[in-house]
């Protein structure tokens, strides 16, 4: 695994997300494994500032065009291909975010390098890159191997740490001259999140319901509980979805990263995309009726159980151990 | 508009998943299928978007168990026409399924020039990569992704893409176009079961006869497991009374009772 390791760096409203450097991390484990040199690419036409805080890779390539601002996947893809020929790169890392979703199936597709989705630890051994990847919500978990390390893989935020991969250096940058075509969907403007009545990234106790909770009526179980911890529901997305609670209530992906001193998950399953928005509570604590749901390989507490019978049943035991 | 809705099979994960004995792919004796559920969501959509500016939906299919109630159930929803190719999905990957699906959709007249294509954004097993994006790449179409609002006007699609944080973003794209639908604008609506018998007698489902893929798989996969049972939670057990004493006093070990 002589080729080069790429990384598309990844940027939100001017800012690099923290997949960047949890990528950039992993490759750099990689690159001492390997031997391989470690770059990041960057595209956009703000590249230049953002390059300098890329120190943890051998060196940065830019392809600074405005078509490449808030660029749909295939566009992006195209840039990407173009610089993984550039750089002669084997391996590609980009992140298995909602801002990057696509792009490594369109490289894949016009590059002919198999894409590994979903991706959460990646070992070099013995001439051979495994990537163990999450499947079916969490259940299931897939090793694949990549002959010669060639492939691109699109990682979990949060599999690797954000530090590893920061480093106060200054790389070499090059400036990579592509043609880039206009994008086929153009953006038009960023529609705000909505600022509901109460901001969950901000509670100390989140009582978080899931599909398990059953019916809209039931939520307000929770409200109870959560009133008299102090604390406010959230909820996953079927939960949001259904219209029980309001969208600044969703916890995950697309919603928010929480990290609360105790969450409760109730009636979570704990898909990847629900459980990179809580996994840095300092206590998680889960309620499911069924034993195998993947909320508890990471949870602190677990219980097997039905949520509905027990939320009353503790929000009455809180509150005469309030009383005493 | 020509609505075109591509409908996946996925595990009901809810039922425990065994691993067969190759370590290659899921036990299938206890399976229970379902609809994939941002394919359900796609589906929402495009009838939505029929309601609103007329036209037809198309519901596409691999074969796969269950596949012929989900397709009926769409045609009960309001779908005009469903279409089931007789290759089988399980032992596909994506990116194989795609080939079959981009050739279903290069026979002539297929695409027209207000057509939406419109795939799940991401499915459970996808690990090969995105139908839509892939479907896009094969027919050189636009794609937007994680897409939770359409709107339509003047060949042209007004698109909501989720980012993270609850922002979101508009694009706008020419038809003929692939989106991946994350969310509908409104949950997936409800229909009785007597309507779908109602079309299960009344309706039928067409037949596409394509070349099955020369790679079913594009992966080395080594082996499929479950994880492992190291760093579980620490459990707590008894009846709801006892197990509610306990919580409450792990909650007050941290300090919020
Ligand atoms: C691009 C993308 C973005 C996404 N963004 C997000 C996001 O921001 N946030 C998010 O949460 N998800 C997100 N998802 C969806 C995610 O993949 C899962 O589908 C979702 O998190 C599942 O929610 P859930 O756990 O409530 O439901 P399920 O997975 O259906 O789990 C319900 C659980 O409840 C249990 N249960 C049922 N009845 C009871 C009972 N009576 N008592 C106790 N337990 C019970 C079941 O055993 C099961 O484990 C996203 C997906 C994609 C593809």
């Amino acid at each position: 695994m002589a080729n080069p390791i790429l990384v598309l760096a990844e940027q939100v409203r001017g800012e690099l997300a923290d997949i960047t450097f949890e990528m950039l991390g992993a490759g750099r484990a990689l690159a001492i494994a390997s031997g391989a040199p470690l770059y990041a690419a960057l595209l956009g036409s703000e590249a230049a500032p953002l390059a300098a805080k890329l120190g943890a890779a051998d060196k940065v390539f830019t392809v600074e065009h405005p078509h490449l601002d808030l660029a749909p996947a295939g566009t992006v893809a195209a840039a990407l291909k173009g610089l993984v020929d550039h750089t002669q790169a084997g391996l590609v890392l980009l992140g298995c975010t909602n801002v990057s979703l696509g792009i490594g199936s369109m490289l894949a597709a016009h590059s002919g390098l198999p894409l590994v989705n979903f991706c959460r630890a990646i070992t070099f051994q013995a001439g051979t890159l495994t990537c163990t990847s999450q499947l079916f919500g969490g259940k299931i978990l897939s090793d694949v191997k990549l002959a010669d390390g060639r492939g691109i893989v699109s990682v979990y935020p949060g599999a690797f740490p954000v530090d590893a991969g920061k480093h106060d250096g200054t790389p070499p940058v090059e400036k990579v001259d592509l043609a880039v075509e206009a994008p086929k969907a153009v953006f038009k403007r960023y529609v705000e999140p909505e600022t509901g009545d109460v901001d969950i990234t901000k509670q100390d106790v989140l009582v978080g319901v899931g599909r398990g909770i059953q019916t809209q009526d039931n939520v307000q179980l929770a409200e109870d509980l959560a009133q008299i911890l102090g604390g406010a529901v959230c909820a996953s997305r079927p939960v949001i979805d259904q219209g029980w609670l309001p969208l600044s209530r969703q916890v995950g992906k697309s919603g928010m990263t929480v990290k609360p001193r105790v969450y409760l998950a109730l009636g979570i399953s704990g898909a990847p995309e629900h459980w990179e928005g809580m996994q840095n509570a300092q206590c998680i604590i889960a309620v499911n009726t069924d034993p195998k749901a993947p909320i508890f390989d990471g949870a602190h507490y677990g219980v097997v159980g039905d949520v509905l019978e027990l939320l009353p049943v503790l929000t009455e035991k809180i509150k005469a151990r309030k009383a005493t | 508009m020509n609505l075109y809705v591509l409908l996946k099979m996925v595990p009901d994960t809810v039922e425990e998943l065994n691993v067969s004995a190759d370590g290659q792919s899921l036990d299938s004796e206890f399976l229970r299928f379902k609809l994939s559920e941002p394919d359900d969501h796609a589906l929402e959509q495009a009838l939505l978007l029929k309601e609103k500016h007329g036209g037809t939906v198309t519901v596409v299919a691999l074969d796969a168990p269950e596949v012929d109630d989900v397709l009926f159930t769409a045609l009960a929803k309001g779908g005009d026409r469903a279409v089931k190719i007789p290759i089988a999905q399980a032992g596909l990957g994506t990116a194989a399924s795609a080939g079959v699906l981009a050739a279903f959709f290069a026979a002539p007249g297929a695409i027209t020039p207000d057509t939406l294509l419109l795939p799940g954004s991401q499915a459970i097993d996808d690990l090969e990569g995105e139908l839509a994006p892939l479907l896009a790449a094969a027919l050189n179409l636009p794609y937007v992704g994680v897409v939770c609002g359409v709107q339509a006007a003047d060949g042209k699609a007004t698109i909501l893409k989720e980012f993270a944080g609850g922002l979101r973003a508009e694009f706008e794209v020419a038809l003929p176009a692939v989106l991946g639908i994350q969310s509908a604008e409104k949950p997936p609506r409800y229909v009785p079961v007597a309507k779908v018998r109602a079309a299960m007698k009344s309706a039928t489902i067409d037949t596409a006869e394509l070349a099955p893929p020369d790679r079913p798989v594009q992966l080395d996969i080594a082996r499929l497991y479950k994880p492992e049972a190291a760093g579980r939670a620490e459990m707590v057990e008894g009846a709801p009374a006892d197990v509610a004493d306990k919580l409450v006093d792990v909650l007050a070990k941290h300090s919020v009772v």
